[in-house]
């Protein structure tokens, strides 16, 4: 019989909530975070569903006449939550890797003790699921980075992150659509679109879908 | 990012709440009404003028056709706010007038307002020349704050530090962020947190030590401990502080926070309904 996961729920200000499991994230985990995510979306006086990795936010209405009730009806969704389906969408982005447009290689490199080109193997070589999007319109966090690559978020965030940034920050990895303060450790940078305000689907990746990174080449 | 004083304007000059409105950080600026327009100036103070007459805020004033509004450097506060009758007339985007720097998009054109820029204003019922009675200007009170889930973590030395000592909110402070400088807040525990949700208000401490709080375009989710939030009443009043200016901190219950909010609300509830106006 499997251990219970173990897990938190502390308020975030007066009327937002968080539910977070403890441990490493794991992608079982997640389609259950999904599915709490959607029961929420369903509640009345509900003004955020914030999936997180292996988490989930909940801001309610000021005018919830029962907020105080959220942490206990956050605990009683995951209980009652079953993992939900995956999309069977996938997608390839194209990244030149390292030089200018991955100033972080070669810290990664360092950290993980590994070349900046087996570096750069390992994140081709992986098959990512989008846990969630945040961050920014069309940011997708990216599960599945090989524990090796895991590296620290940086001491302090830089102020620019130039658009298309692929980053790895913890055991995370993605890419930034936007210019924008960020603390990722950046290891290359793709020319891909990730969100169009003016398409009927602003965001080209979507929670749940498989996406894969391809060396473009032409880097340093 | 002053919330309260948008809604005051629009509420002044009888607008729905969402009417849209501009938001000028640290002007001066100068407008001129091409038609005759009600309109109600809020949030800072900066001496304005219309066609060289100095006009209070927080009132609704009638400009004629030709009319040139004048904004000085603000004597008090960071952002003031220009709410007209009918509102700005921009088109709605993801169910939304306001501008997304970001993104560019929403708003005028996606961007800031250049000089030249030309708003049109949507119709409106004319509504009576009103005024607000009562409202006591923003004082140094302690911007009040809620422990966040890491606020624990941090050192007691930390913890205190963050209630007791004055905070510069320094020149890298915007719409997404203030910044502030200060002592160092040391956390006990090291580990990297997952990304979670975050909201305007959070207090965020990264390991650098130095606390930013996340503002009106802050992102959906973030990393760094999560020492504190300011409650959402107060928020306005933070956005207030201009850069250079200092604050402090002062802790607060969700209870004292929602009753804080409720209170706020009943008051515009009741501005709306003409009861604090003449």
């Amino acid at each position: 019989m499997p251990e219970p996961d173990s897990f938190h729920i502390s308020w975030v200000n007066e009327r937002a909530a968080t539910f977070d499991l403890h441990g490493p994230a794991t992608l079982e985990r997640q389609r259950r975070i999904w599915t709490m995510a959607a029961h929420f979306r369903t509640r009345p006086h509900v003004r955020e569903v914030v999936p997180g990795m292996n988490n989930l936010g909940i801001e309610l209405d000021p005018a919830s006449p029962d907020s105080d009730r959220l942490p206990d009806e956050l605990r009683a969704a995951w209980l009652d939550s079953v993992a939900a389906e995956q999309s069977s969408r996938e997608v390839d982005i194209p990244v030149e890797y390292g030089g200018d447009a991955g100033p972080d290689l070669d810290e990664v490199a360092r950290h993980s003790g590994l070349s900046p080109s087996e570096v750069v193997r390992l994140h081709v070589a992986g098959r990512y699921t989008v846990y969630f999007l945040g961050f920014l319109p069309g940011f997708a966090y990216l599960g599945g980075l090989d524990p090796r690559l895991a590296t620290p978020r940086r001491r302090e965030p830089r102020l620019a992150v130039p658009a298309g940034s692929v980053g790895i920050g913890g055991e995370q990895t993605g890419v930034y659509p936007w210019v924008s303060p960020g603390g990722w450790q950046l290891i290359g940078r793709t020319t891909l679109r990730l969100f169009d305000a003016s398409s009927p689907s602003p965001a080209l990746l979507a929670t749940g879908d498989t996406v894969r990174f391809v060396d473009a080449g032409g880097g340093s | 990012m002053d919330r309260e004083a948008l809604m005051i304007g629009n509420a002044l000059l009888g607008n729905a709440e969402d009417a849209a409105a501009l938001e000028l950080c640290l002007p001066p600026a100068t407008l001129r009404f091409e038609r005759e327009c009600l309109f109600a100036l809020g949030g800072a103070d900066c001496r304005a003028r219309l066609d060289g007459l100095a006009i209070d805020t927080n009132r609704t004033t009638m400009a004629k056709a030709g009319a040139t509004l004048e904004l000085a450097a603000a004597s008090r506060g960071a952002r003031a706010y220009l709410c007209v009758a009918g509102g700005i007339d921009v088109p709605v985007v993801m169910d939304s007038r306001s501008t997304d720097l970001q993104t560019a998009t929403g708003g005028f054109l996606g961007r800031m307002l250049r000089r030249g820029d030309v708003l049109q204003i949507r119709p409106a019922p004319m509504p009576a020349l009103r005024a607000v009675r009562g409202l006591s200007p923003s004082t140094a009170a302690p911007i009040r704050i809620l422990a966040g889930p890491e606020f624990e973590q941090f050192e007691p030395g930390s913890r205190a530090a963050l209630l007791e000592s004055p905070w510069k909110v320094t020149a890298q402070s915007n719409r997404m962020g203030y910044r502030l400088a200060g002592p160092t807040l040391l956390r006990s525990a090291t580990d990297e947190l997952k990304s979670h949700a975050v909201f305007p208000g959070l207090v965020q401490v990264p390991p650098g030590g130095a606390p930013i709080v996340l503002m009106a375009d802050a992102h959906a989710t973030g990393g760094y401990p999560r020492m504190a939030s300011v409650i959402a009443t107060d928020l306005g009043r933070l956005a207030q502080i201009p850069p250079g200016g200092s604050i402090q901190f002062a802790l607060c219950t969700r209870a004292a926070a929602t009753a804080a909010w409720q209170q706020q609300q009943a008051w515009l509830q009741a501005l709306r309904s003409g009861l604090h106006a003449n």
